[in-house]
C-alpha cells in the first residue's frame, strides 16, 4: 500500500520558536519527506531605511537588525564605511571592538544552549545556561550601558572605553563563567538523555555542507574549517586561535562546537586584554563616503556579508546584508529530510536560527 | 472568581521585532528575574492564554497572525506592548513594511517602553497587566451573572460611561454659569 502524504503547517506561532518562521512539512506517516520554509513575518524593510536616514544614523538602525547579534551587525557596517573612506582605526579601538564582539558571541552561544535544552525539555539546564549568560550581560552593561543593544560604535572608532576597574571586573566574571560552564557542559556532553536527542540526528555531511554553503558553527560541526575571524579583521590578526571543528556532522557536534567556542572566546578576551595598548578611541571622520565595498565578518551564527554603495552624499545608495541564518536555512531543509516529525523542533533550533536578521 | 491575578497564563508573540525584546521577555522567566514567582507562567497556546505580550511594530504579514491570536484568546484578556517598536514603531516607524505600533492592529492596554525593554520594566508591565486582568475578570463574572453577552454588556457599559460623561459636563457647565453669573 502506498503511504499517504500529508502536509502539516509548523509555526509561525509555536512553543519551541522564540521567533516566527513557517514551515510546510510534507509527511509520510511520521517521516518528514520535505520541508518548505516560508519567511517574511519579521520583514521590516530595514535596507530601505537608507533612503531616509543618513549614513551615521544608519549605524544605530543596523544595530537593531537583531537583538542578539547587534554588535556584530554594527561592526560589519562601520567596517564597510571605514574601508570605503580609507579610515585607519586606532589600535585601542580595534581591541575594544574585539572584546565586545567576543562577549557578544559568548552571550549568543549561552542563549542557544538554553534554547536547545528548552527544546528537548531539560528545563533546569535552560535555567542554568541563562543564569550564566546574565554574567556576560552584566559585563556588557557595565562597559556599554546596554544589555542587548549597545550603540558604542561609530565610523572611525568606538564611543566608550573600558577602564582598569571594568577590565578587572570583566576578567573576574568570565573566570566565573568558565568555572560554571564546566559544570553545566557535563550535562550537555555526557548526559545520557541529552545524547539520545542529539547524537546521530540532523546529519549534514561535509561535502553537502560545502555544496549548500553552510557557515558558522553548522559548517564547523560538519568538519569545514571555515572561520572569518581568520581573515584578521580588527585585532583578530594579533590573537592566537584556531577554528574549532568537529567531524561528527550531527546535532551533538553543533552543541559541542558552540560550547568549545565559548571557552575560545574567554581565551580571546584574556589575550586581547593582555595585548591592548593605550591610545585614542577614535579618529575624526570628515566628508561623505563615495564608492562601494564588501566586508565579511564572523557573527556568532556564521559569516555575514555587508555591501554598501555610496554616492558621495550623506545618504547611501544601497545597503545589503547577507546573514548567516539565510545560508543555514538551506542546511535546515537538508536536515529535515527523512527525520522524525518529533525531531523537527530540535532541528530548527540546532542551526541557531535568527529570523530577525534573515528577514530584516 | 477570587484572586485570578495570582495565576494568569502568559503568551508571547513576536510581531516583527528585532529579537531583543523577545529575548528579554524570555530572560524575565529565568532565575535571575524570575517573573514566575508572581504566579504567571509562559504558554505557547493562545486558547488558554490570559495576557498577550506583543513585541515589535506589526508588519503586513504578521498582522493577520496577531489578529487571529488575539481572537483565539478567551475573555477577559489583557494586551501588553513590549518595547518601543510595539508602542509606536520606534526606529522602524519610517520603514515601508511597518504598521507602526501594536495598537494599530489590536487594542493595547499597557505600554512598556525601552529599546530593548529591560526585564525590570517588563516585569512592571506584567504586574500592571495582572491587576487589570483581575479587574476585568470580576467584570466578566458580573456579566455572566447578569446573563448578558459580551456585546450587550459592552453596550451597557458604554451607555453608563456616556451618562457619566454627560453628567460631568452638565456639572461643569452649571459651575461655569455660576461663576459667570
Amino acid at each position: 500500500m502506498a503511504k499517504k502524504r500529508s502536509v502539516v503547517p509548523f509555526g509561525p506561532q509555536h512553543p519551541v520558536l522564540p521567533e516566527p518562521i513557517h514551515l510546510d512539512l510534507v509527511l509520510e506517516d511520521e517521516k518528514v519527506v520535505e520541508a518548505v520554509p516560508n519567511i517574511g513575518f519579521i520583514h521590516r524593510g530595514l535596507e530601505g531605511l537608507t533612503e531616509k536616514k543618513d549614513f551615521r544614523q544608519m549605524t544605530y538602525v543596523i544595530e537593531r537588525t537583531c537583538g542578539i547579534c547587534s554588535f556584530g551587525h554594527g561592526l560589519g557596517y562601520v567596517e564597510t564605511i571605514e574601508n570605503i573612506m580609507n579610515v585607519e582605526v586606532p589600535e585601542r579601538a580595534k581591541y575594544l571592538r574585539t572584546i565586545w564582539s567576543e562577549l557578544a558571541r559568548m552571550h549568543s552561544h549561552l542563549l542557544w544552549l538554553g534554547l536547545i535544552s528548552d527544546a528537548f525539555g531539560f528545563e533546569s539546564l535552560f535555567y542554568q545556561s541563562w543564569r550564566i549568560r546574565e554574567r556576560v550581560l552584566d559585563c556588557l552593561e557595565l562597559t556599554t550601558g546596554g544589555r542587548l543593544i549597545f550603540s558604542v560604535l561609530e565610523p572611525g572608532g568606538v564611543l566608550r572605553d573600558i577602564n582598569k576597574d571594568q577590565e578587572k571586573e570583566i576578567l573576574k566574571q568570565i573566570g566565573l563563567v568558565e568555572e560554571e560552564l564546566k559544570e553545566v557542559e557535563k550535562a550537555f556532553l555526557l548526559d545520557y538523555s541529552v545524547q539520545t536527542r542529539l547524537k546521530g540526528v540532523g546529519i549534514i555531511t561535509k561535502e553537502r555542507a560545502h555544496e549548500i554553503g553552510c557557515c558558522g558553527p553548522v559548517a564547523r560541526a560538519s568538519g569545514l574549517s571555515y572561520d572569518m575571524r581568520k581573515l584578521g579583521y580588527e585585532a583578530y590578526g594579533n590573537l592566537d586561535f584556531e577554528p574549532i571543528i568537529s567531524n561528527d556532522c550531527d546535532s551533538y557536534a553543533r552543541c559541542e562546537v558552540r560550547i568549545k567556542e565559548i571557552h575560545q572566546s574567554i581565551d580571546l578576551i584574556r589575550q586581547a586584554f593582555a595585548k591592548m595598548p593605550e591610545g585614542d578611541l577614535s579618529v575624526p571622520v570628515k566628508g561623505f563616503p563615495k564608492g562601494e565595498c564588501f566586508t565579511r565578518i564572523e557573527q556568532p551564527r556564521g559569516e555575514a556579508i555587508y555591501y554598501v554603495k555610496a554616492n558621495g552624499t550623506k545618504m547611501l545608495d544601497r545597503f545589503r546584508l547577507r546573514t548567516p541564518t539565510f545560508a543555514n536555512l538551506e542546511g535546515l531543509c537538508e536536515m529535515l529530510k527523512n527525520c522524525e516529525y518529533a525531531d523537527v523542533g530540535i532541528l530548527c533550533v540546532t542551526i541557531d536560527p535568527c529570523i530577525s536578521c534573515t528577514e530584516r | 472568581m477570587a484572586n485570578v491575578k495570582r495565576s494568569p497564563w502568559l503568551l508571547h508573540y513576536d510581531g516583527s521585532s528585532c529579537n531583543g525584546c523577545d529575548i528579554e521577555v524570555l530572560a524575565c522567566m529565568t532565575p535571575v528575574y524570575d517573573a514566575e514567582r508572581l504566579g504567571v507562567e509562559n504558554t505557547g497556546d493562545p486558547m488558554q492564554a490570559d495576557i498577550l505580550l506583543i513585541t515589535g511594530g506589526i508588519n503586513a504579514q504578521a498582522e493577520p497572525v496577531v489578529k487571529q491570536i488575539y481572537d483565539q484568546m478567551p475573555r477577559p484578556k489583557v494586551v501588553v506592548a513590549v518595547g518601543i517598536c510595539a508602542c509606536t514603531g520606534g526606529v522602524f516607524k519610517d520603514a515601508y513594511n511597518i504598521k507602526g505600533g501594536a495598537d494599530t492592529v489590536v487594542p493595547v492596554d499597557i505600554y512598556v517602553p525601552g529599546c530593548a525593554a529591560r526585564p525590570q520594566s517588563i516585569i512592571d508591565g506584567i504586574i500592571q497587566a495582572r491587576e487589570l486582568f483581575q479587574k476585568r475578570s470580576e467584570e466578566h463574572d458580573a456579566m455572566v451573572k447578569a446573563g448578558l453577552t459580551y456585546e450587550q454588556y459592552k453596550k451597557m457599559k458604554d451607555e453608563e460611561e456616556a451618562k457619566k460623561v454627560a453628567a460631568a459636563k452638565a456639572e461643569e457647565d452649571r459651575r461655569e454659569e455660576e461663576n459667570n453669573g
